[in-house]
């Protein structure tokens, strides 16, 4: 901060000032500017949303959506109060009875987005679980590299809706139970969300195991590392950068996949919101989904931004700049 | 036989677009247990080769190597290699290098207490006690190679293979390395196959000069014995007529061959051997 410090004839009241006022610049530059851009956007979807009618009315504004924030909300916790009341009321008639019945009122928004949460991190844990290990082999082995890369370029780019009707029968035909403990659509979901978010996670581990410094091999070598010590030691720690990057991107695409999937599979969380919105046609539908678009957003965001975190914490290189 | 290692007939050939590239040829050395021997040639000329041959990490196309009689042919820690660029593992910490390797090699022979101190006494001896927790981003980069050194000699390996060790370092650093080396190797009397191109740090360090012809098909030109005594002061030694004569002879050597190979590729800046005063 303190470059002024050649200017030795400043006297300090000037270095304060300068000081101060690089201070100012940074405020500015990491404050003011993207406050100003927000402020602007809201004001051009503002006036952009009154010149487009569609069959549900006009757009809804800023203003608008946000009424529909506190809506959601409110219904959320009406909903809550009704559960509270209905397990009140089980309490009072039946305290005899051991087994009491379930509160079966819709779910709302807050519950929603928890769904949509959950079955992302397992269709990431489960990609994750899958790609790590995989890479790694990929990675250590320029054989197996060549065989799993023309699978891996070719089922890379398939659509999320591409696979939910296989992934559904599959899961139809060999998940046959009359009670089921986790709902089809809920694994229809996840499982979708795994095959897309597979693919970033195994191409970076590879590329970071196989780029892992021939020097620090050959320090192995000399040391005669057994291959689970090399693996643990060597290789996975200096894999650790490219496979977050993996890691990251597979999680970025899991989320996005993942509202489609829950439109298609019925999974009760953020994408079935927003498809039932649709069919549902109120004046309030419009609203309601762009409530659901901005916090998918934002959930997308402070996804990666944990990741971010765990990331720095796991990496060793403490000097890198990660963003 | 009674040589402890011997270099034998070693040729090497990498396969190229052109047809087999051959870098080495019938390079024959004898080195006795205790002796401090430098590799010196131009760059290029296939020295780290010869290195790689012995530390096993190249397999050689003709001849061989043996050591103790045995012959070696794959990487192991009684050949350990102190690498030109430390090859320290970054997200260790000094200690850390050091006990990896430590662990390894003694896993079965030294209880864990033991091995704790033999790693601290190897650190010691390269004077780093004092940084046992920094990471080798943290340190500067003669530590970086004292730390590397370290690792290498608590293998308590048969030969110390060093690849141009200091070659990265300011002069300043490196003749402060060069003394630590001239003292650890006074105390423990290793067998040493040094690598470099500066003729001050061959002559200064060795028993033997192995000098090399250019490549390709390089193989020894000239063997220089040093018969300085030691211990040596390179202050003293810059004064002295002997030492003088022996780094004139190899500078000689290294100009003619030089000038011999015109159809060498390198820019006579990387080429020159660096000629300094020494102190």
């Amino acid at each position: 901060m303190t470059t002024s410090a050649t200017t030795a004839g400043t006297p300090r009241n000037g270095l304060f000032i300068e000081v101060a006022g690089q201070r100012l610049v940074h405020f500015i530059s990491g404050l003011l500017i993207p406050t100003l851009a927000i402020v602007l956007f809201l004001g051009l979807w503002g006036l952009g949303a009154r010149n487009v009618q569609t069959s549900l009315g006009q757009l809804p504004g800023p203003v608008k959506v946000w009424g529909q924030v506190i809506a959601l909300y409110q219904e959320h916790q009406a909903e809550r109060q009704k559960e509270a009341a209905f397990y009140q009321r089980q309490a009072e008639r039946n305290t005899a009875q051991v087994q009491g019945r379930k509160y079966t009122g819709k779910p709302t928004f807050a519950d929603q987005i928890l769904t949509s949460l959950i079955t992302v991190a397992t269709g990431f844990i489960l990609a994750s679980l899958i790609a790590i290990p995989l890479g790694i082999l990929c990675g250590m082995s320029a054989t197996l590299y060549q065989a799993m890369n023309p699978l891996i370029q070719v089922f890379k780019p398939v659509s999320p809706l591409a696979w939910l009707p296989l992934v559904t029968l599959v899961v139809s035909a060999l998940y046959t139970s009359d009670n089921p403990a986790i709902p089809k659509s809920f694994l229809n979901s996840a499982i979708t969300v795994t095959l897309c978010c597979l693919w970033p996670t195994i191409i970076n581990t590879t590329v970071g195991v196989a780029g892992v410094s021939k020097d620090l091999i050959n320090v192995s070598r000399v040391l005669r590392l057994g291959w689970l010590t090399r693996v643990v030691r060597i290789v996975l720690p200096s894999a650790i950068p490219l496979m977050f990057t993996g890691l990251r991107l597979s999680l970025g695409i899991g989320w996005m996949v993942l509202i489609a999937a829950e439109m298609l599979a019925q999974n009760p969380g953020l994408g079935k919101f927003v498809w039932d919105e649709f069919q549902n046609g109120s004046s309030d539908s419009l609203a309601r989904i762009m409530v659901a678009v901005l916090v998918i957003g934002f959930i997308g965001f402070l996804l990666d931004q944990a990741m971010l975190v765990f990331q720095r914490r796991v990496s060793w290189d403490k000097g890198a700049v990660l963003r | 036989m009674n040589t402890y290692l011997s270099i034998d007939h070693v040729g090497i050939s990498f396969p190229t677009t052109k047809g087999p590239l051959k870098v080495l040829d019938a390079v024959n050395l004898r080195v006795e247990k205790g002796e401090f021997i430098s590799l010196i040639g131009h760059s290029g000329c296939g020295k780290s080769t010869v290195l790689n041959i012995v530390a096993g990490l190249l397999q050689a196309t003709e001849g061989g190597i043996l050591l103790e009689n045995r012959e070696v042919n794959e990487p192991g820690p009684d050949r350990a290699v102190v690498f030109q660029n430390h090859s320290l593992l970054p997200w260790l910490t000094v200690y850390g290098n050091v006990r990896l390797a430590v662990d390894q090699v003694f896993k079965r022979t030294k209880s864990k207490q033991e091995r704790h101190d033999w790693t601290l006494h190897n650190l010691e001896l390269v004077q780093m006690g004092h940084a046992l927790e920094r990471k080798p981003d943290e340190i500067s980069g003669g530590m970086k190679q004292r730390v590397g050194i370290a690792r290498a000699l608590a293998m308590e390996p048969k030969v110390l293979l060093m690849d141009e060790p200091f070659g990265a370092l300011d002069s300043l650093t490196r003749t402060h390395m060069q003394d630590s080396l001239m003292e650890i190797q006074t105390r423990l009397n290793n067998t040493v196959l040094l690598i470099t191109h500066d003729v001050d740090e061959a002559v200064l360090l060795s028993d033997r000069i192995v000098m090399m012809t250019n490549g390709p098909s390089a193989t020894v030109g000239n063997i220089l014995r040093v018969d300085l005594p030691r211990p040596r002061d390179r202050l003293a030694l810059a004064e002295n007529p002997t030492y003088n004569h022996y780094r004139a002879e190899v500078v000689k050597f290294l100009h003619e061959r030089h000038r011999n190979s015109s159809g060498s590729r390198e820019t006579p800046a990387e080429s020159q051997p660096r000629l300094k005063r020494v102190g």
